[in-house]
């Protein structure tokens, strides 16, 4: 089983990272009752044995006894790291695993790339090299962050180009938010732009992210469950936005739609760490949906972004979630999907669904979607693991490359 | 004589186990329908073919598991375990912890020379088990990187290291609507590499099987593990032991010659296709009686007319009349010329079936005489339940239509170098491509001039 190491840059990076552990705590523990340490685990916690304080060996097998995410949080200003060191996942993270400043970047790229990057070079070099000898086999770097401000920007990029110089082999998936129209920051445009070319070079694949669509997706949701319709009520537990049985009572404002985010992130691994009938690791979503090595910026959607009370799915219910997954509604960019051409499609799906359901959808869309002339039948499929019992019935997530006419 | 399986990649090891499963329920099954000395030889055959006896009892497949990442094979051989009938020997798998992400070069550059060593000396183990050892059959995909880049490699070390063994590769062809995007280029690459190393290749469609399962077992939601089961009825149809054409009271004592040679009279045809009728729900089964003569009729059509299945099969395609000397480009169109067949019989009364149908010189290509080009094995004990059934292995025309189809749509992704990149980064140049296009060009246009 491979590893994956999660680095989070910036506030917006650790603030998505931090929603993104939890779930992954909660999805091992549904899956996990025996409470055993096993390889689905293993491909982003490690296994500490604490009695001996935080430099305690790791354990790789057996019962487990206290894990630790495998991850890196870096921020140039303390305020969101050690709020997440006082909440209730400061036992999930290892005190040598961050790297904080005081003043922070101030929203300038420059000072967040050139400066701390320089400044903090050794220091991130030194620990990226100790996470990744805790790995067996350490497959993919996630780097989470956004790209309109100074430190996610900026230090985030110098990050990437680090890893690139340090580890050329492994993957580098970066999840990055892009600042919407009615952006905050004034110097967005150009902590954006900067980032871009540091993207376009390298990094092997970015799933960009704009807060417009996140707070769309928010919006509808509270619709539906404000709206109330005649025998549908909504499950709670299983909105794609819900943090609902973590230990946290507040919900913070992004909390909803860092939690999308996080749901992307953990679909697109659970191939990694599931077995299913039809695997889909990380490195062939990378083989089949970057045709030139520029071209890997992908687009990406959910379905469903909740379930109904009613547990039976029949077919035209999943049909509809198939259908729901190209329209803009579900997307998280802003992007036409019906107008626009298609370079490459890739379907993931979880749970209850079969081979013949996903070829008769797939027949279903393709006269409605346009594929570039020497890709036509661009799909790429996966189904690699049934879902634990309390989340959705079939959650599927898409990635497509293409581009868009704007 | 012993078979050893190498079961590669995902696909390679979920059908691997699905033929063994099949293979275990059929010799224990009491639906033999013939004598009881006739029953108990057959599966003493079937035993020494394919399982060695352990010391637990409990019979051990010749078999070698190899992939590149672990959930598959753990998940194999853990459901052959928990059978209690059958299992592999926990010894001769072999795995990696990161896959090969779909790219064939990853398998074929990378994986392949890392790994030879270990995966040989497997092989070499399980061969040195059997006493007389009759050859070896490989289970891969073309459309992912283990399997296929992997797997041509292998096979190319099996031909290296075992010169004069029979090498048969049973290739599943993926689905026409993408199950990966590169699955064309996977495909061209391991196509013509097998071409250069292997005895033949027997071909099996993601697409067809579907079909039967659709149609004929009224399965309403397929999953895989139905399509592979179908698979590895028809496997095990033609794999199990069987009286030859030549007669005598024992089972064939050469199952992979015995298939191959006269199957495979031209280095140049090496493609084989594999029906199999009847096929339905096993529900159906108590409720339905089989004539030899009318499956015979179906089977000789499904031949001709180029049909996947017993419905749905155009009864208007003829063979071109005899006498009149009509060149072979003049052949009515969508007609399916043979170069051999073989086809198998299992079950009641299979002495008195007449396969004078079969032998008809208008099936056949002009340069080999008819006699020579068919070929009949019969056997009166029943397979997997069915009271008769017919597997039909033909060199004939099935596969041009899809592999031209291949071959054009990699060509077309070729012409825009779309994701060369990623084969390139580990060893595979534009030329290595170009090569393999010729190489299958050429034997698209030997099919086609049949």
């Amino acid at each position: 089983m491979t590893q994956s190491v999660v680095v989070q840059v910036g506030q917006c990076g650790n603030q998505v990272g931090c929603r993104f552990w939890d779930l992954a705590l909660r999805e091992h523990a549904a899956v996990n009752k025996k409470g055993i340490y096993d390889e689905a685990l293993s491909s982003f916690f490690r296994n500490v044995d604490t009695r001996s304080g935080d430099n305690g060996p790791d354990i790789y097998k057996g019962k487990i006894c206290s894990l630790k995410a495998r991850a890196l949080l870096i921020d140039m200003e303390e305020g969101v790291v050690n709020e997440i060191l006082q909440g209730p996942l400061r036992d999930v993270f290892d005190s040598k695993q961050l790297i904080t400043d005081v003043s922070g970047s101030g929203n300038n790229w420059a000072v967040g790339h050139k400066i701390y990057g320089c400044q903090y070079r050794e220091n991130i070099v030194e620990k990226l090299r100790k996470t990744a000898e805790h790995c067996d086999c350490l497959q993919c770097f996630f780097i989470i962050h956004s790209m309109g401000g100074g430190t996610g920007s900026g230090l985030g990029t110098f990050v990437l180009n680090l890893l690139e110089e340090e580890f050329p082999e492994v993957y580098r998936f970066v999840t990055s938010v892009y600042p919407s129209g009615e952006d905050d920051v004034v110097t967005s445009p150009y902590n954006s732009v900067l980032a871009m070319k540091e993207l376009n070079e390298h990094a092997d694949c970015v799933l960009p992210i704009e807060n417009e669509s996140l707070f769309e997706i928010v919006n509808k949701i509270h619709q539906m469950i404000n709206s109330g319709k005649l025998g549908s009520t909504v499950k709670q537990n299983s909105l794609v936005t819900s943090s609902a049985g973590s230990a946290k009572t507040l919900e913070k404002p992004f909390d909803a739609m860092n939690n999308i985010v996080a749901n992307l992130l953990l679909n697109l691994t659970s191939s990694a760490r599931f077995e299913g009938s039809l695997n889909m690791d990380l490195n062939e979503i990378s083989m089949n949906l970057v045709p030139f090595p520029r071209l890997h910026y992908l687009v990406s959607s959910l379905t469903p972004l909740y379930t109904l009370a009613d547990v039976n799915v029949p077919s035209r219910r999943l049909d509809q979630m198939f259908s729901d997954a190209f329209s803009r509604d579900h997307q998280l960019i802003q992007a036409d999907p019906k107008h626009s051409l298609y370079l490459a499609c890739a379907l993931l799906v979880r749970g209850n669904v079969q081979v013949s359901d996903l070829r008769r959808n797939i027949e279903r869309l393709k006269p409605s979607l346009h594929f570039v002339s020497w890709n036509q039948e661009g799909w790429k499929t996966g189904s690699p693991s049934p879902l634990p019992a309390n989340r959705w019935d079939g959650a599927k997530l898409f990635f497509r490359s293409y581009i868009f006419f704007v | 004589m012993s078979i050893v399986t190498v079961q590669l990649g995902q696909c390679g090891n979920q059908i691997g186990h699905e033929l063994f499963s099949v293979l275990c329920s059929d010799i224990r099954g009491t639906h033999g329908l013939c004598s009881k000395k006739e029953n108990e030889s057959y599966q003493e055959s079937c035993k020494e073919r394919f399982f060695s006896e352990e010391q637990s009892g409990v019979p051990a497949a010749r078999a070698v598991l190899v992939d590149m990442e672990p959930k598959v094979i753990s998940q194999t051989l853990s459901m052959a375990a928990r059978s209690g009938l059958w299992k592999y020997n926990s010894h001769s798998h072999f795995c990696q912890k990161q896959g090969s992400g779909n790219n064939w070069a990853n398998g074929y550059c990378v994986h392949g020379p890392r790994h030879k060593e270990a995966i040989m000396e497997l092989v070499q183990r399980e061969a040195e088990k059997c006493d007389l050892l009759g050859g070896f059959v490989t289970i891969m995909s073309m459309a992912g990187g283990t399997g296929s880049g992997l797997g041509a490699f292998v096979t190319q070390c099996l031909r290296d290291a075992f010169p004069t063994s029979f090498l048969l590769n049973h290739v599943i062809w993926p689905y026409g609507t993408g199950e990966v995007i590169v699955q064309n280029y996977n495909s061209v690459l391991t196509l013509s590499h097998l071409y250069h190393s292997a005895d033949a290749l027997l071909v099996h469609e993601n697409d067809v099987i579907h079909k039967i399962c659709a149609q004929l077992m009224n399965i309403k939601q397929i999953s895989f593990r139905d399509v592979n089961q179908v698979i590895a009825h028809q496997l095990g149809s033609v794999f199990q032991p069987t009286h030859t054409a030549g007669g005598g009271s024992g089972y064939s004592r050469n199952p992979l010659g015995d298939l191959l040679e006269p199957l495979v009279p031209h280095p140049e045809f090496r493609m084989l296709g594999l029906r199999n009728i009847p096929q339905m729900a096993e529900s159906s089964l108590a409720f339905s009686s089989f004539s030899w003569p009318g499956l015979i009729k179906h089977l000789r059509q499904i031949l001709i007319a180029n049909a996947h299945m017993e419905e749905g099969i155009d009864w208007q395609v003829r063979p071109p009349q005899p006498g009149s000397s009509i060149p072979s480009t003049n052949k009515p169109l969508h007609f399916n010329t043979s170069i051999a067949n073989l086809v198998v019989l299992r079950g009641k009364d299979v002495h008195s079936v007449d396969l004078g149908s079969f032998q008809d010189p208008s099936l056949y290509t002009s340069w080999l005489n008819p006699q020579d080009a068919f070929t009949a094995w019969k056997t009166p004990r029943a397979f997997n339940k069915y009271e008769k059934s017919a597997a039909l292995v033909s060199n004939s025309q099935f596969l041009l239509k899809p592999l031209d189809s291949i071959v054009g749509k990699a060509w077309n992704m070729f012409a825009s170098k779309a994701y060369l990149h990623q084969y390139t980064k580990f060893g595979i140049q534009e030329e290595d491509f170009l090569d393999c296009f010729t190489t299958l060009e050429q034997v698209i246009s030997s099919y086609t001039n049949l």
